[in-house]
Protein backbone atom coordinates (compact mmCIF):
# COMPACT_ATOMS: atom_id res chain seq x y z
CA UNK A 1 0.00 0.00 0.00
CA UNK A 2 1.46 2.87 -0.95
CA UNK A 3 0.81 6.30 -2.45
CA UNK A 4 0.54 7.17 -6.46
CA UNK A 5 3.11 10.02 -6.15
CA UNK A 6 2.52 10.96 -9.68
CA UNK A 7 -0.99 11.89 -8.82
CA UNK A 8 0.14 13.66 -5.54
CA UNK A 9 1.84 15.83 -7.08
CA UNK A 10 -0.46 16.65 -10.22
CA UNK A 11 -3.05 17.25 -7.00
CA UNK A 12 -0.45 19.82 -5.81
CA UNK A 13 0.38 21.87 -9.26
CA UNK A 14 -3.56 22.43 -10.11
CA UNK A 15 -3.80 23.46 -6.13
CA UNK A 16 -1.44 25.52 -5.06
CA UNK A 17 -0.43 26.46 -9.05
CA UNK A 18 2.98 28.61 -9.32
CA UNK A 19 3.38 27.98 -5.57
CA UNK A 20 4.64 24.52 -6.81
CA UNK A 21 7.79 24.28 -8.63
CA UNK A 22 8.14 21.46 -9.63
CA UNK A 23 9.23 17.41 -8.65
CA UNK A 24 11.60 15.12 -9.65
CA UNK A 25 12.53 12.11 -9.14
CA UNK A 26 15.82 9.86 -8.49
CA UNK A 27 16.28 6.19 -7.19
CA UNK A 28 12.33 6.01 -7.12
CA UNK A 29 12.35 9.13 -4.37
CA UNK A 30 9.78 12.20 -5.26
CA UNK A 31 11.17 15.48 -4.38
CA UNK A 32 8.55 18.20 -4.55
CA UNK A 33 9.92 21.59 -4.95
CA UNK A 34 7.83 24.59 -3.31
CA UNK A 35 8.17 28.65 -2.90
CA UNK A 36 8.98 29.18 0.87
CA UNK A 37 6.01 31.69 1.33
CA UNK A 38 3.79 28.51 0.78
CA UNK A 39 5.61 25.85 2.73
CA UNK A 40 3.07 26.16 5.75
CA UNK A 41 -0.49 26.08 3.45
CA UNK A 42 1.16 23.18 1.23
CA UNK A 43 2.09 21.13 3.90
CA UNK A 44 -0.97 21.17 6.09
CA UNK A 45 -2.27 19.66 2.81
CA UNK A 46 0.02 17.03 2.37
CA UNK A 47 -0.49 15.99 6.38
CA UNK A 48 -4.53 16.24 6.24
CA UNK A 49 -5.34 15.56 2.79
CA UNK A 50 -6.47 11.69 2.81
CA UNK A 51 -4.59 10.57 -0.18
CA UNK A 52 -1.59 11.77 1.21
CA UNK A 53 -1.41 11.57 5.21
CA UNK A 54 2.37 12.59 6.08
CA UNK A 55 1.46 12.24 9.53
CA UNK A 56 5.62 12.43 10.46
CA UNK A 57 7.81 14.80 10.17
CA UNK A 58 10.93 12.39 9.90
CA UNK A 59 13.27 15.26 9.47
CA UNK A 60 13.93 18.79 8.96
CA UNK A 61 17.04 19.86 7.79
CA UNK A 62 18.66 22.54 5.25
CA UNK A 63 21.19 22.52 2.40
CA UNK A 64 23.27 25.14 1.13
CA UNK A 65 23.32 25.81 -3.00
CA UNK A 66 26.61 27.91 -3.00
CA UNK A 67 29.14 25.71 -4.33
CA UNK A 68 26.58 23.25 -6.21
CA UNK A 69 27.84 22.69 -10.02
CA UNK A 70 26.26 24.78 -12.28
CA UNK A 71 24.00 22.01 -13.69
CA UNK A 72 22.61 21.34 -10.24
CA UNK A 73 22.01 24.83 -9.15
CA UNK A 74 19.73 25.39 -11.98
CA UNK A 75 17.50 23.37 -9.52
CA UNK A 76 17.89 26.22 -6.70
CA UNK A 77 16.16 29.59 -7.77
CA UNK A 78 17.59 30.46 -4.26
CA UNK A 79 20.14 30.05 -2.26
CA UNK A 80 18.85 27.99 0.77
CA UNK A 81 16.68 25.03 0.72
CA UNK A 82 14.61 23.69 3.35
CA UNK A 83 14.34 19.93 3.00
CA UNK A 84 11.49 18.15 4.67
CA UNK A 85 11.58 14.50 5.12
CA UNK A 86 7.74 13.42 5.23
CA UNK A 87 6.82 10.12 6.24
CA UNK A 88 3.05 8.53 6.23
CA UNK A 89 2.30 6.01 8.85
CA UNK A 90 -0.91 4.66 7.14
CA UNK A 91 0.12 4.38 3.80
CA UNK A 92 3.96 3.45 4.16
CA UNK A 93 5.18 5.71 2.17
CA UNK A 94 7.41 8.68 2.15
CA UNK A 95 7.92 12.51 0.09
CA UNK A 96 10.76 14.74 0.71
CA UNK A 97 9.67 18.38 0.05
CA UNK A 98 12.07 21.42 -0.68
CA UNK A 99 11.53 24.95 0.02
CA UNK A 100 13.47 27.59 -1.45
CA UNK A 101 14.41 30.52 0.70
CA UNK A 102 16.63 33.48 0.04
CA UNK A 103 19.86 34.80 1.22
CA UNK A 104 18.07 38.22 2.23
CA UNK A 105 16.04 37.86 3.90
CA UNK A 106 16.57 34.31 5.31
CA UNK A 107 13.12 33.81 6.56
CA UNK A 108 10.23 31.56 6.39
CA UNK A 109 7.35 30.48 8.33
CA UNK A 110 7.45 27.45 10.79
CA UNK A 111 5.81 24.43 10.86
CA UNK A 112 6.05 23.76 14.42
CA UNK A 113 2.40 24.10 15.01
CA UNK A 114 2.23 21.29 12.47
CA UNK A 115 4.18 18.87 13.83
CA UNK A 116 6.16 18.84 17.48
CA UNK A 117 9.09 17.27 15.64
CA UNK A 118 10.23 20.50 13.73
CA UNK A 119 10.68 22.56 16.97
CA UNK A 120 14.19 20.90 17.93
CA UNK A 121 14.57 20.57 14.15
CA UNK A 122 14.00 23.94 12.54
CA UNK A 123 16.65 25.05 16.06
CA UNK A 124 19.27 23.31 14.17
CA UNK A 125 18.65 24.38 10.78
CA UNK A 126 18.43 27.58 12.06
CA UNK A 127 22.06 27.03 14.45
CA UNK A 128 23.71 25.44 11.05
CA UNK A 129 22.94 27.95 8.22
CA UNK A 130 21.19 30.84 9.84
CA UNK A 131 17.56 30.28 8.56
CA UNK A 132 15.05 32.27 10.57
CA UNK A 133 11.76 30.26 11.37
CA UNK A 134 9.56 32.55 11.70
CA UNK A 135 6.93 32.06 14.74
CA UNK A 136 8.79 29.79 16.15
CA UNK A 137 7.94 29.46 19.62
CA UNK A 138 11.95 28.94 21.36
CA UNK A 139 14.00 29.88 18.26
CA UNK A 140 17.73 29.82 19.52
CA UNK A 141 21.05 27.92 18.51
CA UNK A 142 20.53 24.08 19.48
CA UNK A 143 24.20 22.26 19.19
CA UNK A 144 26.58 25.26 18.99
CA UNK A 145 27.38 27.68 22.20
CA UNK A 146 24.57 30.79 22.60
CA UNK A 147 26.88 32.85 22.00
CA UNK A 148 28.44 31.40 18.90
CA UNK A 149 29.20 33.69 15.59
CA UNK A 150 28.20 32.45 12.05
CA UNK A 151 26.66 29.27 11.37
CA UNK A 152 29.08 26.33 10.78
CA UNK A 153 27.13 24.21 8.06
CA UNK A 154 27.15 26.79 5.36
CA UNK A 155 29.43 26.52 2.52
CA UNK A 156 31.15 29.92 2.96
CA UNK A 157 32.00 28.92 6.53
CA UNK A 158 35.88 27.12 6.96
CA UNK A 159 36.18 23.83 8.13
CA UNK A 160 38.61 24.70 10.52
CA UNK A 161 36.44 27.63 11.73
CA UNK A 162 37.34 31.09 11.88
CA UNK A 163 39.78 31.44 14.98
CA UNK A 164 37.37 30.53 17.56
CA UNK A 165 39.90 27.96 19.19
CA UNK A 166 42.68 30.60 18.90
CA UNK A 167 40.77 32.83 20.91
CA UNK A 168 39.50 31.04 24.25
CA UNK A 169 39.96 32.64 27.21
CA UNK A 170 43.00 31.75 28.79
CA UNK A 171 42.86 30.40 32.86
CA UNK A 172 46.29 31.14 34.16
CA UNK A 173 46.02 31.41 37.98
CA UNK A 174 46.26 27.65 37.73
CA UNK A 175 49.84 27.83 36.37
CA UNK A 176 51.08 30.20 39.33
CA UNK B 1 -0.18 10.05 38.55
CA UNK B 2 -1.22 8.80 41.81
CA UNK B 3 2.11 9.57 43.82
CA UNK B 4 2.50 13.44 42.12
CA UNK B 5 -1.31 13.97 43.15
CA UNK B 6 -0.68 12.36 47.05
CA UNK B 7 2.55 14.41 47.54
CA UNK B 8 0.90 17.88 46.45
CA UNK B 9 -2.19 16.48 49.04
CA UNK B 10 0.35 15.87 52.01
CA UNK B 11 2.72 19.15 51.40
CA UNK B 12 1.92 22.16 53.49
CA UNK B 13 -0.02 24.59 51.41
CA UNK B 14 2.11 27.37 53.53
CA UNK B 15 5.52 26.08 52.25
CA UNK B 16 4.54 27.00 48.50
CA UNK B 17 4.35 30.92 49.71
CA UNK B 18 7.37 30.56 51.22
CA UNK B 19 9.87 28.70 49.13
CA UNK B 20 7.71 29.01 45.47
CA UNK B 21 9.86 27.37 42.99
CA UNK B 22 13.73 26.71 42.98
CA UNK B 23 15.62 25.78 39.96
CA UNK B 24 17.74 23.55 39.21
CA UNK B 25 20.53 22.32 37.45
CA UNK B 26 21.16 19.04 36.41
CA UNK B 27 24.31 17.76 34.19
CA UNK B 28 26.22 18.03 32.34
CA UNK B 29 28.19 15.86 34.09
CA UNK B 30 26.21 13.79 35.97
CA UNK B 31 25.70 9.55 36.14
CA UNK B 32 21.73 9.52 35.04
CA UNK B 33 22.08 11.73 32.19
CA UNK B 34 23.88 9.38 30.63
CA UNK B 35 26.60 11.48 28.94
CA UNK B 36 26.73 14.99 28.61
CA UNK B 37 23.32 16.19 28.68
CA UNK B 38 22.14 19.36 30.87
CA UNK B 39 18.82 19.92 32.42
CA UNK B 40 17.28 23.19 33.87
CA UNK B 41 14.92 22.44 36.24
CA UNK B 42 12.10 24.55 37.94
CA UNK B 43 11.22 22.65 41.09
CA UNK B 44 8.22 22.74 43.53
CA UNK B 45 9.52 20.74 46.17
CA UNK B 46 10.67 17.23 44.29
CA UNK B 47 8.30 18.10 41.57
CA UNK B 48 9.22 19.50 37.90
CA UNK B 49 7.51 22.18 37.13
CA UNK B 50 9.45 23.33 34.36
CA UNK B 51 12.30 21.35 32.79
CA UNK B 52 14.74 22.60 29.70
CA UNK B 53 17.14 20.28 28.76
CA UNK B 54 20.06 21.61 26.58
CA UNK B 55 22.14 20.07 24.52
CA UNK B 56 25.15 20.09 22.15
CA UNK B 57 27.79 19.75 24.40
CA UNK B 58 29.28 16.32 22.43
CA UNK B 59 28.92 18.40 19.14
CA UNK B 60 31.51 17.11 16.66
CA UNK B 61 30.76 18.80 13.34
CA UNK B 62 30.21 15.32 12.21
CA UNK B 63 28.05 16.79 9.04
CA UNK B 64 30.21 19.29 8.25
CA UNK B 65 33.49 16.59 8.59
CA UNK B 66 31.47 14.55 6.00
CA UNK B 67 31.74 17.21 3.29
CA UNK B 68 35.24 16.98 3.32
CA UNK B 69 35.86 13.24 3.74
CA UNK B 70 34.54 10.34 0.81
CA UNK B 71 32.21 8.38 1.34
CA UNK B 72 34.72 5.30 2.84
CA UNK B 73 36.11 7.60 5.20
CA UNK B 74 32.67 8.69 6.70
CA UNK B 75 32.35 5.21 7.61
CA UNK B 76 35.06 5.34 10.25
CA UNK B 77 32.92 9.12 11.70
CA UNK B 78 29.53 6.64 11.31
CA UNK B 79 31.15 4.83 14.61
CA UNK B 80 31.42 7.54 16.78
CA UNK B 81 27.82 8.24 16.90
CA UNK B 82 25.62 5.87 18.35
CA UNK B 83 28.66 4.09 20.44
CA UNK B 84 26.54 1.32 22.39
CA UNK B 85 25.67 0.00 18.82
CA UNK B 86 28.31 1.06 16.08
CA UNK B 87 27.52 -1.51 13.74
CA UNK B 88 23.91 -0.20 13.28
CA UNK B 89 25.70 3.47 12.06
CA UNK B 90 28.07 1.11 9.53
CA UNK B 91 25.87 -1.06 7.49
CA UNK B 92 23.15 2.12 8.16
CA UNK B 93 25.40 4.43 6.30
CA UNK B 94 26.64 1.97 4.01
CA UNK B 95 22.84 1.15 2.70
CA UNK B 96 22.59 4.51 2.24
CA UNK B 97 25.30 4.99 0.01
CA UNK B 98 24.52 1.71 -2.45
CA UNK B 99 21.30 3.15 -2.49
CA UNK B 100 23.04 6.67 -4.05
CA UNK B 101 25.92 4.21 -5.99
CA UNK B 102 22.75 2.01 -7.44
CA UNK B 103 25.36 -0.87 -5.99
CA UNK B 104 23.52 -4.49 -4.64
CA UNK B 105 25.29 -6.54 -2.09
CA UNK B 106 25.39 -10.24 -2.80
CA UNK B 107 23.22 -12.34 -0.48
CA UNK B 108 26.17 -13.54 1.54
CA UNK B 109 27.21 -10.18 2.58
CA UNK B 110 23.71 -9.13 3.15
CA UNK B 111 23.24 -12.05 5.79
CA UNK B 112 26.30 -11.56 7.52
CA UNK B 113 25.29 -7.81 7.96
CA UNK B 114 21.44 -8.99 9.13
CA UNK B 115 23.62 -11.01 11.94
CA UNK B 116 26.03 -8.58 12.77
CA UNK B 117 22.95 -5.85 12.93
CA UNK B 118 21.15 -7.97 15.21
CA UNK B 119 23.63 -8.52 17.41
CA UNK B 120 24.59 -5.77 17.57
CA UNK B 121 20.78 -4.62 18.53
CA UNK B 122 20.82 -6.99 21.48
CA UNK B 123 23.92 -5.57 22.77
CA UNK B 124 22.68 -2.10 22.99
CA UNK B 125 19.30 -2.99 24.04
CA UNK B 126 21.15 -4.98 27.09
CA UNK B 127 23.12 -1.95 28.04
CA UNK B 128 20.20 0.06 27.64
CA UNK B 129 17.37 -2.07 30.02
CA UNK B 130 21.01 -2.72 32.62
CA UNK B 131 21.29 0.82 32.35
CA UNK B 132 17.52 1.67 32.95
CA UNK B 133 17.70 -0.91 35.87
CA UNK B 134 20.73 0.73 37.65
CA UNK B 135 19.14 4.12 36.99
CA UNK B 136 16.16 2.73 39.52
CA UNK B 137 18.52 1.07 42.17
CA UNK B 138 18.98 -2.79 40.24
CA UNK B 139 22.32 -2.57 40.37
CA UNK B 140 22.80 -5.64 39.36
CA UNK B 141 21.04 -6.07 36.37
CA UNK B 142 23.89 -3.70 35.19
CA UNK B 143 26.26 -6.13 36.04
CA UNK B 144 24.44 -8.56 34.73
CA UNK B 145 24.14 -7.39 31.17
CA UNK B 146 27.51 -5.54 30.83
CA UNK B 147 28.92 -9.53 30.74
CA UNK B 148 26.64 -10.36 28.14
CA UNK B 149 28.09 -7.35 25.94
CA UNK B 150 31.46 -8.11 26.70
CA UNK B 151 30.93 -11.52 24.81
CA UNK B 152 28.83 -9.81 22.28
CA UNK B 153 32.31 -7.17 21.77
CA UNK B 154 34.86 -10.30 21.38
CA UNK B 155 32.31 -11.74 18.56
CA UNK B 156 32.55 -8.15 16.99
CA UNK B 157 36.05 -8.58 18.13
CA UNK B 158 36.75 -11.48 15.43
CA UNK B 159 34.76 -10.10 13.01
CA UNK B 160 35.69 -6.80 12.50
CA UNK B 161 38.70 -6.68 14.59
CA UNK B 162 37.81 -3.75 17.12
CA UNK B 163 35.32 -3.89 19.86
CA UNK B 164 33.83 -0.27 19.63
CA UNK B 165 35.27 2.02 16.55
CA UNK B 166 34.41 -1.16 14.19
CA UNK B 167 34.35 0.72 11.04
CA UNK B 168 33.17 -2.43 8.85
CA UNK B 169 31.36 -1.86 6.20
CA UNK B 170 32.48 -0.15 3.14
CA UNK B 171 30.46 0.87 0.08
CA UNK B 172 29.15 -2.07 -1.80
CA UNK B 173 30.01 -4.60 1.29
CA UNK B 174 31.99 -4.85 4.00
CA UNK B 175 36.20 -5.40 4.66
CA UNK B 176 36.84 -8.47 4.99
CA UNK B 177 34.50 -11.73 5.12
CA UNK B 178 33.81 -13.77 8.55
CA UNK B 179 36.32 -15.60 9.88
CA UNK B 180 35.35 -19.62 9.81
CA UNK B 181 34.45 -20.38 13.10
CA UNK B 182 31.81 -17.28 12.92
CA UNK B 183 28.75 -20.22 13.18
CA UNK B 184 29.88 -21.39 16.18
CA UNK B 185 30.96 -18.20 18.04
CA UNK B 186 27.15 -16.87 17.15
CA UNK B 187 25.76 -20.13 18.61
CA UNK B 188 27.76 -20.54 21.75
CA UNK B 189 26.24 -16.98 22.86
CA UNK B 190 22.84 -17.40 21.47
CA UNK B 191 22.74 -20.97 23.28
CA UNK B 192 23.06 -19.25 27.37
CA UNK B 193 21.51 -15.80 26.21
CA UNK B 194 18.21 -16.67 26.27
CA UNK B 195 18.51 -17.73 30.35
CA UNK B 196 20.30 -13.90 31.03
CA UNK B 197 16.83 -12.37 29.78
CA UNK B 198 14.40 -15.11 31.80
CA UNK B 199 17.31 -13.82 34.74
CA UNK B 200 16.80 -10.11 33.69
CA UNK B 201 12.67 -10.51 33.62
CA UNK B 202 12.57 -12.83 37.01
CA UNK B 203 14.07 -9.86 38.57
CA UNK B 204 12.20 -6.71 37.27
CA UNK B 205 9.16 -7.68 36.05
CA UNK B 206 7.63 -8.38 38.95
CA UNK B 207 9.92 -5.80 41.50
CA UNK B 208 7.39 -3.92 43.38
CA UNK B 209 10.23 -1.07 43.09
CA UNK B 210 10.36 -1.58 39.89
CA UNK B 211 7.20 -1.57 38.89
CA UNK B 212 6.09 1.16 40.96
CA UNK B 213 8.60 3.37 39.22
CA UNK B 214 7.99 2.92 35.38
CA UNK B 215 4.32 1.66 35.07
CA UNK B 216 2.63 5.11 33.98
CA UNK B 217 5.34 6.98 34.39
CA UNK B 218 6.41 9.17 31.16
CA UNK B 219 3.52 7.78 29.08
CA UNK B 220 3.14 9.07 25.64
CA UNK B 221 0.05 8.40 23.65
CA UNK B 222 0.32 7.36 20.27
CA UNK B 223 -0.65 10.76 18.47
CA UNK B 224 1.85 12.71 20.81
CA UNK B 225 4.91 10.06 19.86
CA UNK B 226 4.32 10.44 15.79
CA UNK B 227 3.81 14.28 15.79
CA UNK B 228 6.98 14.39 17.74
CA UNK B 229 8.64 12.11 15.18
CA UNK B 230 9.65 9.34 17.49
CA UNK B 231 10.84 6.25 16.04
CA UNK B 232 12.10 2.93 17.70
CA UNK B 233 11.27 1.00 20.63
CA UNK B 234 9.69 3.75 22.30
CA UNK B 235 7.05 4.70 19.00
CA UNK B 236 6.49 0.65 19.40
CA UNK B 237 5.10 1.08 23.31
CA UNK B 238 2.88 3.53 22.32
CA UNK B 239 1.00 0.52 20.12
CA UNK B 240 2.50 2.24 16.37
CA UNK B 241 3.26 -0.55 14.32
CA UNK B 242 6.52 0.82 12.91
CA UNK B 243 9.63 -1.01 11.80
CA UNK B 244 11.61 0.05 8.57
CA UNK B 245 12.78 -3.88 8.96
CA UNK B 246 9.23 -4.95 8.00
CA UNK B 247 7.78 -1.46 6.54
CA UNK B 248 10.41 -0.78 3.92
CA UNK B 249 13.00 -4.15 4.15
CA UNK B 250 16.23 -3.41 3.75
CA UNK B 251 19.38 -6.33 3.22
CA UNK B 252 17.44 -9.67 3.44
CA UNK B 253 14.77 -8.67 6.25
CA UNK B 254 11.91 -9.53 3.94
CA UNK B 255 13.39 -13.32 3.67
CA UNK B 256 13.14 -13.88 7.40
CA UNK B 257 10.20 -14.48 10.09
CA UNK B 258 9.98 -12.14 13.13
CA UNK B 259 7.68 -10.51 15.05
CA UNK B 260 7.84 -6.82 15.76
CA UNK B 261 7.10 -6.72 19.55
CA UNK B 262 4.40 -4.02 20.78
CA UNK B 263 2.96 -2.48 23.82
CA UNK B 264 0.26 0.66 24.07
CA UNK B 265 0.99 1.96 27.05
CA UNK B 266 3.73 3.91 26.15
CA UNK B 267 5.08 4.26 29.39
CA UNK B 268 8.44 3.77 31.00
CA UNK B 269 7.66 -0.29 31.35
CA UNK B 270 6.06 -0.61 28.39
CA UNK B 271 9.46 0.33 26.79
CA UNK B 272 11.75 -2.21 29.05
CA UNK B 273 9.33 -4.78 28.11
CA UNK B 274 9.59 -3.91 24.23
CA UNK B 275 13.47 -3.56 24.51
CA UNK B 276 13.41 -7.31 25.95
CA UNK B 277 11.23 -8.62 23.62
CA UNK B 278 12.69 -7.51 20.71
CA UNK B 279 15.91 -9.00 21.94
CA UNK B 280 14.28 -12.29 21.78
CA UNK B 281 12.82 -11.35 18.25
CA UNK B 282 16.63 -10.83 17.65
CA UNK B 283 17.96 -14.14 18.86
CA UNK B 284 15.29 -15.71 16.01
CA UNK B 285 16.52 -13.47 13.27
CA UNK B 286 19.46 -14.25 13.91
CA UNK B 287 19.36 -18.01 14.23
CA UNK B 288 17.44 -17.84 11.21
CA UNK B 289 19.90 -15.88 9.04
CA UNK B 290 22.84 -18.41 10.15
CA UNK B 291 20.85 -21.09 9.03
CA UNK B 292 20.24 -19.69 5.49
CA UNK B 293 24.23 -18.06 5.31
CA UNK B 294 24.70 -18.79 1.98
CA UNK B 295 28.56 -20.46 2.38
CA UNK B 296 28.07 -20.96 5.76
CA UNK B 297 31.02 -19.68 7.64
CA UNK B 298 33.89 -21.48 5.73
CA UNK B 299 32.52 -20.51 2.72
CA UNK B 300 33.85 -23.29 0.77
CA UNK B 301 32.64 -21.86 -2.61
CA UNK B 302 33.78 -18.62 -2.21
CA UNK B 303 30.75 -17.03 -2.59
CA UNK B 304 31.04 -13.18 -2.71
CA UNK B 305 30.79 -11.01 0.29
CA UNK B 306 31.22 -7.78 -1.72
CA UNK B 307 29.88 -6.46 -4.50
CA UNK B 308 31.56 -7.78 -7.61
CA UNK B 309 31.25 -4.25 -9.09
CA UNK B 310 35.40 -3.30 -8.95
CA UNK B 311 34.48 0.43 -9.74
CA UNK B 312 32.88 1.00 -6.48
CA UNK B 313 34.48 -2.17 -4.44
CA UNK B 314 38.24 -2.77 -4.17
CA UNK B 315 39.17 -6.00 -5.58
CA UNK B 316 41.02 -8.52 -3.94
CA UNK B 317 44.80 -8.56 -3.96
CA UNK B 318 45.33 -11.24 -5.98
CA UNK B 319 43.41 -10.29 -8.86
CA UNK B 320 45.16 -7.08 -8.84
CA UNK B 321 48.78 -8.76 -9.05
CA UNK B 322 47.42 -10.79 -12.06
CA UNK B 323 44.74 -8.99 -13.54
CA UNK B 324 45.12 -5.83 -15.44
CA UNK B 325 41.79 -4.17 -15.17
CA UNK B 326 41.54 -5.10 -11.68
CA UNK B 327 45.14 -3.01 -11.09
CA UNK B 328 43.64 -0.19 -12.74
CA UNK B 329 40.24 -0.03 -11.03
CA UNK B 330 42.72 -0.40 -7.55
CA UNK B 331 44.63 2.42 -8.59
CA UNK B 332 41.38 4.49 -9.65
CA UNK B 333 39.40 3.87 -6.01
CA UNK B 334 42.56 4.55 -3.85
CA UNK B 335 43.47 8.05 -5.86
CA UNK B 336 41.42 10.88 -4.74
CA UNK B 337 38.76 12.35 -7.06
CA UNK B 338 38.80 9.27 -9.60
CA UNK B 339 37.38 6.28 -8.65
CA UNK B 340 34.83 5.82 -6.19
CA UNK B 341 32.38 8.71 -7.53
CA UNK B 342 28.42 8.51 -7.40
CA UNK B 343 26.30 10.01 -9.99
CA UNK B 344 24.83 13.60 -8.83
CA UNK B 345 21.52 13.37 -6.79
CA UNK B 346 20.41 12.87 -3.63
CA UNK B 347 18.86 9.88 -1.12
CA UNK B 348 17.21 9.46 2.01
CA UNK B 349 17.70 6.14 3.41
CA UNK B 350 16.89 4.82 7.08
CA UNK B 351 17.30 1.44 8.85
CA UNK B 352 15.67 0.67 12.25
CA UNK B 353 18.63 0.94 14.71
CA UNK B 354 18.23 -0.12 18.24
CA UNK B 355 17.21 3.58 19.66
CA UNK B 356 15.03 3.67 16.12
CA UNK B 357 14.95 5.58 12.51
CA UNK B 358 18.51 6.35 11.37
CA UNK B 359 18.41 8.63 8.53
CA UNK B 360 21.14 9.73 6.44
CA UNK B 361 19.97 12.34 3.78
CA UNK B 362 23.19 12.13 0.98
CA UNK B 363 23.10 15.30 -1.48
CA UNK B 364 26.17 14.08 -4.54
CA UNK B 365 27.19 16.84 -6.65
CA UNK B 366 29.45 14.37 -9.07
CA UNK B 367 32.60 14.38 -7.27
CA UNK B 368 34.61 11.80 -4.82
CA UNK B 369 33.11 13.59 -1.93
CA UNK B 370 29.41 14.38 -0.17
CA UNK B 371 28.05 17.02 -0.75
CA UNK B 372 25.97 17.03 2.19
CA UNK B 373 25.36 14.74 4.44
CA UNK B 374 22.79 15.35 6.97
CA UNK B 375 22.41 12.22 9.79
CA UNK B 376 18.88 12.21 11.10
CA UNK B 377 19.63 10.68 14.47
CA UNK B 378 16.91 9.03 16.10
CA UNK B 379 18.05 10.12 19.91
CA UNK B 380 17.08 13.58 18.55
CA UNK B 381 13.75 13.53 17.99
CA UNK B 382 13.17 10.96 20.68
CA UNK B 383 14.69 13.18 23.47
CA UNK B 384 12.33 16.18 22.31
CA UNK B 385 9.17 14.19 23.73
CA UNK B 386 11.47 14.32 27.47
CA UNK B 387 9.92 17.58 28.02
CA UNK B 388 6.26 16.18 28.14
CA UNK B 389 7.30 13.08 29.55
CA UNK B 390 8.88 14.62 32.67
CA UNK B 391 6.68 18.00 33.53
CA UNK B 392 4.68 17.33 36.58
CA UNK B 393 6.12 14.70 37.96
CA UNK B 394 8.71 13.87 40.35
CA UNK B 395 12.69 14.30 39.95
CA UNK B 396 13.21 10.82 40.26
CA UNK B 397 10.63 9.64 37.54
CA UNK B 398 12.69 12.26 34.90
CA UNK B 399 15.78 10.00 35.81
CA UNK B 400 13.64 6.78 34.97
CA UNK B 401 12.49 8.44 31.84
CA UNK B 402 16.14 9.84 30.44
CA UNK B 403 17.04 6.00 31.14
CA UNK B 404 14.36 4.56 28.93
CA UNK B 405 14.21 6.62 26.13
CA UNK B 406 18.12 5.68 25.90
CA UNK B 407 20.04 9.15 24.36
CA UNK B 408 23.22 8.80 23.24
CA UNK B 409 24.82 11.57 23.33
CA UNK B 410 27.07 11.06 20.88
CA UNK B 411 24.11 10.65 18.05
CA UNK B 412 22.22 13.69 19.51
CA UNK B 413 25.05 16.15 18.80
CA UNK B 414 26.86 14.94 16.17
Amino acid sequence: MSIDLAALTKTLKERFGDEVLGHSAFRGQTVVRIKHTANVKILTFLRDDPSAAFDMLTDITCLDSLRLPDDMQKEYPERFAVVYQLTSLAHNDRLRVKAFVPEDPCEIETVSELWAAANWGEREAFDMFGVIFRGHPDLKRILMPDNYEGHPLRKDYPLKGRGERDNFPKYTELAN
Amino acid sequence: MSTVDEIKKIAPKASKEVFKTMSMNIGPQHPATHGTLRLKCELDGEIIVKIEPEIGFLHTGFEKLGEYRNYNQFVVISDRMNYLSPLNNNIGFAIACEELFGVTVPPRGQYIRVIMAELSRIADHVVSVGLQGMDLGAFSVMLWTFIEREKLYDIFEAVTGARLTTSWTRVGGVFRDVPPDFPELCNGFLAKFPAVIDEIEYMLNKNRIFMDRTIGVGALTKEEAISHGVTGPILRACGVNYDIRKTKPYLCYSELNFDVPMRTEGDVYARYQVRLAEMRESIKIVKQALEKLPGGGKNPDKLPVNSVDHKVVLPPKDMVYHDMESLIHFFKLTMPGHGLIPPKGEVYSSTETPNGELGFYLVSDGTGLPYRVRIRPPSFYNYTTFVKQATGRLISDAVACMASINVIAGELDR
